[in-house]
């Protein structure tokens, strides 16, 4: 979903960037308070794995493809504020090193594929797991969920970036991104779930937005409810 | 709790599964276009889409590292700096992030 340059007119990829710029520079200031010392190599590794892992295109229906975006993971395993920071890493490595996403578009893509599904997912999440009954399937299914919804919500203001620009009518954009990102958004759910069960099992405490304790947690559920 | 595995395991074993799959698999990977770029392709805007100039001068453009002929091993390779680029400066910036803010106080030496 990298946008190239060109795609958005000045104006909107200077609004876009606006709340990208502002959600990673908080980010950055809640760092000093959410950075214990696990974290800091955690932080790295997560960057690494969404960088290694965008480049895995799968193939979706049509002769298309898509790849993770990560931004649920990231808010996953370090919170809403350093997603951010980890998705600007990535981001920006890709528009400068790799000519990926355009240099004027960073604000829009930064905003799109990172800052909307790490927020979404990093508060959302939390939320919906206070709501829920606790238990193993019930994180990994919302933790899907959540993954699935920031590439539809990234999806959706990509659409509205592309609108607004008028480089292509938004009743004609918006459909055509949803339909082929509800897809695409179905690997993104897929790898969120497969790692966010990998930390869980390996290191349950790593994981920032944590499963509920309802009943000791054990890899073996005893039993349903 | 009963044992668990040190951080610096798990790390280790997520750093080198991403270099592995930035490495090894990425050559593998759909070359089809993307979910935008098939949007941009249908109705026509694809066209577009521009290099800046910052990016002509890009050390890795397109995921190919320069200078290789065969195009998976060029691209095998973009994964394998890319990924351990990534680290580094992740790293590098929560490592500074955290030191900016343990300046001071330092409760610990080392």
């Amino acid at each position: 979903m990298h946008i190239p340059d060109g795609f958005l007119s000045n104006d909107v990829a200077a609004v876009a960037a606006v709340p990208a710029v502002a959600a990673v520079a908080y980010g950055l200031r809640r760092a000093s308070s959410a950075l214990d010392e696990r974290r800091v190599p955690l932080l790295g590794v997560t960057a690494a794995f969404i960088f290694a892992v965008q480049m895995l295109n799968f193939p979706v229906a049509g002769g298309t493809s898509g790849h993770l975006l990560g931004a649920a993971l990231a808010a996953i395993l370090l919170g809403p504020w350093l997603a951010c920071v980890v998705m600007a890493v990535v981001l920006t490595a890709q528009c400068f090193v790799f000519a990926d996403g355009g240099v004027t578009a960073l604000g829009a893509n930064d905003l799109n594929m990172g800052v909307i599904g790490a927020l979404v997912v990093g508060f959302g999440v939390v939320w919906a797991l206070k709501v829920l009954p606790p238990g193993r399937a019930t994180y990994l299914a919302t933790a899907g969920v959540g993954a699935w919804m920031a590439v539809m919500l990234g999806a959706t203001a990509c659409a509205i970036e592309l609108g607004v620009s008028g480089t292509v009518p938004f009743a004609t954009v918006l459909p055509a991104m949803l339909g082929v990102h509800a897809l695409i958004g179905i690997g993104e759910a897929v790898i969120t779930v497969a790692a966010v069960s990998a930390v869980l099992a390996a290191r349950p405490d790593l994981l920032t937005v944590a499963p509920r304790e309802g009943r000791r947690f054990a890899p073996a559920p005893a039993g349903g409810v | 709790m009963a044992r668990r595995i040190p951080l610096g395991v798990v790390v280790a074993v997520a750093l080198a599964l991403a270099v592995g799959l930035g490495l090894a698999a990425s050559p593998y990977a759909s070359s089809s276009p993307d979910g935008l770029e098939r949007v941009a392709e249908t109705h026509g805007f694809i066209d577009q889409g521009q290099v800046h100039r910052v990016q002509e001068g890009s050390p890795i453009p397109d995921y190919a590292f320069p200078g290789i002929d065969d195009p998976r091993l060029a691209t095998g390779l973009a994964g394998f700096v890319g990924t351990l680029g990534v680290f580094l400066v992740a790293f590098g910036v929560a490592y500074t992030l955290r030191r900016l803010r343990a300046r001071p106080a330092a409760p610990r030496a080392g």
